[in-house]
């Protein structure tokens, strides 16, 4: 396996759900405290030389020009912060930010992380500042939504490869068994395949227990030059392995809407740079927006053929118990999906998975770990590989 | 010399006020390409000419929107969906008087626009896909 590009040393994050009253530098201050009450060897004052944040939308609290804010509030300040935006990869995004920034030699030690607050606005809002995500002049002008995006997937899907309604419900079944064993998850709540499927329609053939959640939180990671780890940490995380592409911002745009071939790409950079194959990966945490992402992800990145994603969740392979279990966090679907910060809070169950810490949820002797997180219909995908160090 | 009108996406819906569905032809690998570009996103060619779009085309995907965005609340449920004119040239937008049971992936849709320009920005007219 490749030599390290960076090494989390820490990781902190919220609960999600619906946080009254809590503002995003409040709840990205809360998920930094975390990290740094868990890394006790860190002053972050001294050591952090630098913020790279993750968030999404100005919209939800009229607040624009975050970084400074969300570097003050985790007392980061004077450190350089950079915010990226990349819809729900904006973390994901982020994070390689971070990874850049110590691979140049100019960083040694940053922390990464993202963060929104959504609760606070009503669903028809959050859909519309959802859907700025998507190509304006021909899917928001009409009247497309993201589910409705990912709703046109399912569709295609079903069709050429037989996918059924049923098999996107188990994805939903197992990511709220998951978030079930996930204290800081949004949904604590066991639900069956008839739930999905006779829950209302939200963009056929999805529903509303095929989508995932609106949701406040915050999700960070102490990331240092992999040389400097040991000083912080007797449990380090190798990030070993990061590829990201771009695909055309509307779904009309491409050739194919049945798969996903830009978190294919991610995918391939990112194992071709952590010298692993896909044989090797112990647990991997994906974006599932909506559960055809997840089963679009699988295939994907290799997990099964193309268009066998169906398959794989009737044969349980995803199950936390099974070959490669898949959102052992319970996924955006249940553990929640405040969009800027899903792509380090898939991190940090990786983090904590390979640390031994994700308590009833944990995946025994996962050595190697893989985020998939995808921005808007996947215009964007960022895949990482982490491995536990030793 | 330069295409006049401009390939832009402001010059596409100028176009669908005069109820005309256009695309760029490239001159070189003769792709048209919908939204216009200034350049063949094929080839790289920027010698393109305008070209009307054939009134029908088959439906690659589609869904039915229950939770609409704000300001099209008072249409859901509608119908949504991927449209193919040509290989490779696409468009998305709304399905109207098609039973949404009766929707099928390479069934044959027509192009129409709206009568009414909105008020709101940008003004551009919409078209939409009926049955033939």
């Amino acid at each position: 396996m490749a030599k390290p590009l960076a090494t989390i040393v820490s990781a902190g994050v919220t609960r999600f759900g619906t946080r009254h009253g809590v503002y995003a530098r409040e709840l990205f201050a809360e998920a930094a405290q975390e990290a740094f009450d868990k890394c006790p060897n860190l002053s972050p004052r001294k050591h952090i030389d630098g913020l790279f944040v993750g968030q999404m939308s100005e919209c939800y609290e009229h607040q624009a020009h975050s970084a400074p804010m969300i570097a003050d509030w985790a007392g980061l300040l004077p450190a350089p912060a950079y915010r990226s935006e990349a819809a729900c990869a904006s973390s994901g995004v982020a994070m390689r930010l971070g990874i850049f920034a110590i691979q140049s030699g100019m960083h040694d030690i940053v922390l990464v992380g993202g963060v929104e607050k959504m609760t606070n606005r009503p669903t028809a809002i959050v859909t519309e500042y959802l859907g700025m995500a998507s190509d304006f002049p021909f899917e928001q002008w009409h009247g497309i939504t993201f589910p409705g995006i990912f709703g046109m997937m399912a569709t295609a899907h079903m069709a050429k490869y037989g996918t059924t309604e049923e098999q996107l419900a188990k994805v939903a079944v197992k990511n709220h068994e998951n978030g079930m064993l996930n204290p800081k998850a949004q949904l604590q709540k066991k639900i069956t395949v008839g739930d999905v499927l006779s829950s209302r329609p939200v963009a056929w053939p999805l529903k509303l227990y095929d989508c995932s959640l609106i949701s406040d939180g915050a999700s960070c990671l102490v990331l240092t030059n992999p040389k400097l780890a040991k000083k912080f940490t007797d449990t380090p995380v190798h990030i070993v392995g990061s590829g990201q592409a771009q695909d055309t911002l509307g779904l009309f745009e491409r050739d194919d809407v049945a798969s996903m071939n830009v978190t294919t790409l991610a995918a391939r950079d990112a194992f071709k740079m952590a010298k692993v194959d896909v044989k090797r990966i112990d647990l991997a945490e994906v974006h599932d927006c909506f559960t055809i992402a997840e089963i679009m992800a699988y295939e994907a990145l290799g997990f099964c053929k193309q268009g066998k994603g169906g398959r794989l969740i009737d044969e349980g392979v995803t199950n936390l118990g099974g070959r490669i279990p898949v959102n052992t966090s319970g996924g955006l679907k249940a553990k929640g999906h405040p969009v800027g910060a899903t792509g380090t809070a898939q991190a940090c169950e990786i983090y904590l998975q390979l640390t031994g810490q994700a308590g009833k949820r944990q995946v025994k002797g996962a050595e190697v770990g893989l985020t998939q997180n995808i921005g808007g219909s996947a215009s964007t995908a960022v895949v990482q590989i982490y491995r536990r160090g030793d | 010399m330069a295409l006049n009108p401009s390939p832009t996406i402001e010059s596409f819906y100028k176009f669908c006020a005069e109820k005309k569905l256009m695309g760029v032809k490239c001159a070189k690998c003769k792709r048209i390409t919908v939204p216009p570009r200034v350049a063949c996103p094929q080839c790289g060619n920027a010698r393109l000419s305008w070209i009307e779009l054939p009134s029908r085309g088959r439906l690659v995907t589609y869904t039915v929107i229950h939770v609409p965005p704000a300001q099209f609340q008072t249409l859901a449920p509608y119908a949504i969906g991927i449209v193919e004119f040509a290989k490779g040239t696409r468009l998305p937008g709304m399905i109207r008087n098609v039973k949404f049971e009766n929707l099928r992936i390479g069934m044959e849709l027509q192009t129409d626009f709206e009568t009414t320009i909105p008020t709101e920005w940008p003004q551009w007219p919409r078209y939409f896909f009926k049955e033939p």
